[in-house]
């Protein structure tokens, strides 16, 4: 059970969180524009990393505020938290 | 067996409180503070149980949670009865009753022991193998081997103890109160950090309680009355909180563990009624000090199990701590020092020492020279070959050890004893520590494997972290405190410490026997009775994966998690594999450490509070009218109203014939309804339904589908615009939280430039819907003032009204098809606007109904019901909702995928109509749909997702998605059921009111 430093809320327990898939996967400006295999990129395709993984969270019964976590999956380290909008961590 | 062996006073023994008990229906006495192992052994009883496989007779081993043999099932046939207790852990109390396990008809004489003699046919996987021999085998094995598995019976009525969960939150958790436990909770509070102590018995001390040899000093004092000094002390600490009878049973990441306080479980039953029984206790701690100790490790040789064969460390204790002698005649068998300190505390106690087996050549410890000036018999270099005695151990052969240590040599001699304690050495208890996710090294010189890691959020100290000896301890566990506490100074420091130094070790994972090994039965996993055999076995046959051979053995896979045997088993692959222990890695030890009661798991959470669930304001009046309820979600909806006995069937269809010919009404307080604010609210609903919205009138309410990215319908619901930049949204019952949490996603991180603002308000309102050709008269009748003309308040729009003093919202739509209204109220007013319209409505026989006739009335309209007639795999254009996808809107969630070419495929299944060609026959839902009847294997075109008898068309409807369904209208299918086929025709899947005159009716 992880320990999630909300950035807006602070340090909550794991069960008041839901984990929302691979972060930074922009939705596309102009989605009729794409091809069907773009599109379908865009759609389906998710990284599943053993390693260091950037994820996106919801502090879904807590604030409802969505933010970015990196973790590693391998040992489930959260090596960074940041808000929604904000620029990735550096490795 | 009426013998008594208790020997000497102890300060943990009460001998003014006698406790009478039964074990296997026969009375014995023990006393307060006596386990009942330690009662059993008092009473001379060793015998106390089967084993697993080969039903052979096995005694108390151990003196704690480590235990393999003596499990119990207590309180035998009442409904607090529990299956797989430790006899080492039980406290006993006046009226305990316990009695063995797996033995039939009794422990004394057990059928199952005939197991033992063909032991020959019962290898390692003996249970896979059954699975691979010809089929027709397995039945005759399944009889044989489903009336001899087992390990007791869970109680049969409901349990009447209450469980509790608690959330401890702490600077620093302590797991364990021996020696090093206790200081380091001591240092560790009195530095300030609010500090919890955590210990599995019900006595602080560990094994340094009773820790009495004479050559090793804590400041000249024996390590025993030191630490009772330094336990009173604990009394006086602030910011210090102590558990006993509390044990950790699962240390998950980011240091939170699960712990059990046993509350309850050592009074008598007149004192449990109404207490808590075992706590779950939820801990997070910022640091962790995992003080675990270390669990004492038998020795493997032929013939290892029988009753009256301990382990040398649970004979000390049974002697110094309950003061009960395990035997008259005690013989020990070691590699190491230890056993002599147990021979010494037997001595000094007058208990009889027969001899010491030493596997090693020598040992110039203080205290071995001690066990030869007392005059016991030390045979240097030898092993024991076997042992006799059935049901309790009456002798042991030994032999003369080889120099390599592998074979015997020499003459067998053979010592009468009735005990033998065991010695092979510690094992550090790493089983917290490993399932915190961190990983082990192996110690070549400790022969152990090791915590590789002290962080600044745990550390392991003591032996559990490898350190044995006292002077050892105190030196690496004041470093360690200074670390993990962040301080210069420690009441460690003035420590001064004597130590009697062991300085020869000799470790030999299977001991050889005169015997060749496969006419030997040394054990590695007494549970489970798998022998250093099957392990050989399990190698020869081609096994190399720790993980596989555990499997395939059974090795450690008992409720005890083998936590003897299993550095043995390692240790024997290790040889016979020629690799080294450490780069074969261990088992993986997983949570809980010792068995949960299913009661402390669940907590509060039975009965009605098992699950979380939701009433509407108007719950009262459903229940007064005698309403069945369905769960829709969490909520509990009135689900039809049976009069007079009234079948379900007979309900619906009177409640849906009143709802078309007068009036009905339904509580709709459960659809989800959703607050949207902001100047951007218009375009935001343009960019998450699939029709435009820009353009609606305030005032005015509209049907929306929303979408998936994916294409597919996720919910559907009516949005009415209250100003101009402020809406209410409807979604469906199951769908509210989740809608809310996808419109938030996309606002936060893909449209965070919009200026919209949402919340659920779905809770604030109670809902009444009226309906039918009277519901406008109603209506009147309760607020009079209010224009229902269809020219001031037309269908699919909104006013707001006042009843009374009450204050409402009124939409008038239909979900039904029959003019209606929406009546939206503050939610403390849902009970008393639902009575109004009952009032004003007696004159119509205004009838209440449920969820089911409103699935009806609105299936003979052809609504659909998101997530029953949807399944995820349907689009708008699937279910022929083509008006209302916008062409003319450049975005909307999921637009792009409706022009894929899978979801642009004509012979998608498709939402249409379904006529029996019986009127009266009702099609099952989720029946299958073919067009052929006379092949096999056939397609299946699709399914049927809604079905009803319409009292209102006299017929059987039904809705269903079907491969190509569009084009099909007229086309005759078939539904083949179990003993039938039934004959069915393709239609519109609107069956009633095509023209929706009825809105304005
Ligand atoms: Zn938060």
């Amino acid at each position: 059970m992880f320990l999630i430093n909300c950035p807006y809320c602070g340090e909550r327990d794991q069960q008041e969180f839901k984990a929302g898939g691979e972060a930074h996967i922009v939705r596309p400006k102009q989605p009729t524009e794409l091809s069907d295999d773009e599109w379908a990129e865009y759609l389906f395709m998710r990284k599943n990393i053993k390693g260091v993984q950037f994820e996106r969270w919801n502090h879904v019964h807590g604030c409802r505020k969505w933010f970015n976590m990196v973790r590693d999956t391998s040992n489930d380290e959260i090596k960074a938290i940041y808000k929604m909008g904000e620029k990735p961590p550096s490795q | 067996m009426t013998k008594n062996l208790r020997v000497k006073s102890s300060e943990y023994i009460d001998e003014t409180n006698r406790i009478s008990f039964k074990f296997n229906g026969k009375t014995y006495h023990g006393f307060k503070g006596d386990t009942l192992a330690s009662a059993l052994l008092a009473n001379n009883v060793h015998l106390v149980g089967r084993s697993f496989k080969y039903h052979r007779p096995r005694g108390i081993m151990t003196s704690g949670s480590e235990e393999p043999n003596a499990i119990v099932q207590i309180n035998p046939g009442t409904n607090r009865t529990e299956p797989n207790v430790r006899a080492t852990e039980v406290e006993i109390y006046e009226g305990l009753e316990a009695s063995s396990q797996n033995c039939w008809p009794s422990v004394e004489f057990d059928i199952g022991g005939i197991n033992n003699f063909l032991s020959p046919f019962f290898p390692a996987g003996f249970y896979y193998k059954t699975f691979m021999w010809p089929a027709s085998f397995w039945e005759k094995y399944e009889f044989f081997i489903r009336h001899s598995a087992g390990l007791g019976k869970s109680p049969t009525s409901s349990d009447p103890d209450i469980y509790d969960h608690r959330n401890i939150h702490c600077d620093v958790l302590v797991v364990g109160a021996g020696i090093s436990g206790i200081l380091a909770a001591k240092n560790a509070a009195k530095n300030n950090f609010k500090t919890l102590l955590v210990e599995e018995k019900n006595e602080l001390g560990g094994s340094t309680i009773f820790e009495n040899n004479e050559f090793n000093k804590i400041n000249n004092k024996t390590p025993s009355e030191w630490l009772k000094k330094e336990i009173e002390e604990l009394k006086n600490i602030k910011n210090l909180g102590i558990k006993t009878r509390t044990s950790v049973a699962a240390y998950h990441q980011y240091n939170y563990l699960l712990a059990r306080e046993n509350l309850t479980d050592h009074l008598e039953a007149k004192d449990k009624t109404n207490k808590i029984r075992q706590r779950l206790l939820k801990i997070r701690a910022k640091k962790v000090i995992l003080a675990t100790g270390a669990l004492e490790r038998p020795l493997i040789f032929n013939n290892n199990d029988r009753p009256g064969i301990m382990l040398s460390s649970a004979i000390k204790k049974y002697s110094e701590f309950y003061g009960v002698a395990c035997g008259s005649k005690n013989v020990f068998f070691t590699n190491n020092d230890s056993a002599y300190e147990s021979a010494m505390s037997l001595y000094n106690k007058g208990i009889n020492v027969e001899a010491i087996i030493d596997i090693r050549e020598q040992s110039e410890s203080k205290i071995v020279k001690k066990v030869k000036e007392a005059g016991i018999k030390i045979y240097w270099s030898h092993s024991i070959v076997d042992t006799t005695g059935y049901k309790r151990l009456n002798s042991i052969s030994i032999m003369k050890l080889s120099n390599d240590g592998t074979s015997v040599t020499g003459s067998k001699i053979s010592i009468s004893c009735d005990c033998l304690g065991v010695a092979g050495g510690w094992t550090p208890a790493v089983h917290l520590y490993t399932q915190s996710g961190r990983k082990l090294k192996f110690d070549d010189e400790k022969k152990v494997f090791l915590p590789n890691q002290n962080t600044s959020e745990q550390i392991s100290v003591g032996s559990c972290g490898g350190d044995f000896k006292i002077d050892e301890i105190i030196k690496n566990l004041n470093q360690k405190l200074k670390d993990i506490l962040n301080i210069n100074e420690t009441d460690l420091d003035s420590i001064k410490i004597e130590i009697d130094h062991e300085n020869s070790k000799r470790n030999i994972w299977l001991l050889p026997s005169d015997k060749p090994l496969g006419k030997t039965k040394p054990f590695v996993d007494y549970q489970n009775d798998a022998t250093a055999k099957d392990i050989k076995l399990a190698l020869r046959e081609g096994f190399r994966s720790i993980e596989h051979v555990k499997r395939y053995t059974t090795t450690g896979m008992g409720t005890d998690q083998g936590k003897l045997g299993n550095m043995h088993a390692l240790g024997i692959i290790a040889d016979t594999a020629g690799v080294k222990m450490g780069e074969l890695g261990t088992t993986t030890f997983r949570p809980p450490y010792t068995p949960l009661t299913f009661g402390t798991i669940v907590g509060r959470n039975v009965g009605k509070f098992f699950d979380i669930f939701r009433r509407t304001p108007m719950n009262d009046c459903h229940v007064e009218n005698k309403a069945e309820f369905e769960n829709v979600g969490q909520w509990k909806r009135a689900w039809y109203y049976p009069i007079k006995g009234e079948t379900m069937h007979q309900a619906v269809q009177r409640e849906s014939k009143a709802a078309r010919e007068s009036a009905g009404i339904l509580d709709a307080s459960t659809l989800g309804k959703i607050d949207i604010q902001g100047s951007d609210a218009s375009e935001f609903l343009n960019r998450v339904y699939t029709n435009a919205w820009s353009k609606l009138a305030i005032g005015k309410c509209r049907y929306g589908l929303m979408l998936n990215e994916d294409g597919m319908v996720y919910d559907d619901g009516v949005t009415t615009r209250l100003g101009e930049n402020h809406y209410i949204m409807t979604t469906t019952t199951g769908g509210a939280a989740n809608v809310l949490g996808k419109l938030e996603d996309y606002l936060q991180t893909e449209w965070p430039e919009l200026d919209v603002y949402l919340t659920s308000v779905t809770d604030h309102y109670a809902t009444a819907s009226l309906c039918g050709p009277n519901s406008k008269k109603i209506l009147k009748k309760i607020i009079p003032d209010l224009d229902l003309s269809d020219e001031n308040f037309p269908h699919m729009s909104f006013k707001e009204a006042n009843i009374g003093s009450i204050q409402c919202r009124i939409m008038r739509i239909s979900f039904t098809g029959e003019h209606s209204y929406e009546i939206n109220v503050q939610a403390s007013y849902g009970k008393d606007l639902w009575k109004k319209c009952m009032e004003a409505g007696q004159e119509f026989k205004i009838t209440p109904y449920g969820t089911e006739t409103m699935h009806l009335l609105r299936a003979e309209k052809g609504f659909i019901i998101v997530g029953q007639d949807t399944d995820g795999t349907m689009t708008p254009i699937d279910l022929q909702m083509d008006w209302i996808v916008s062409k003319k809107k450049y975005d909307f969630i999921g637009k792009r995928s409706l022009y894929r070419s899978d979801t642009m495929r004509e012979d998608r299944k498709q939402l249409v109509g379904l006529l029996t060609d019986d009127p009266n026959i009702v099609l099952e839902e989720g029946a299958q749909i073919v067009s052929e009847l006379n092949q096999s294997p056939v397609e299946m075109l699709g399914h049927v997702t809604s079905s009803y008898f319409s009292p209102n068309l006299k017929k059987s409807i039904a809705l269903a998605v079907v491969r190509g369904g569009k084009d099909m209208i007229g086309k005759k299918l078939f539904v083949p059921m179990e003993n039938k086929n039934i004959n069915v025709t393709v239609a519109n899947p609107v069956f009633y009111d095509e023209k929706n005159e009825r809105l304005n009716a």
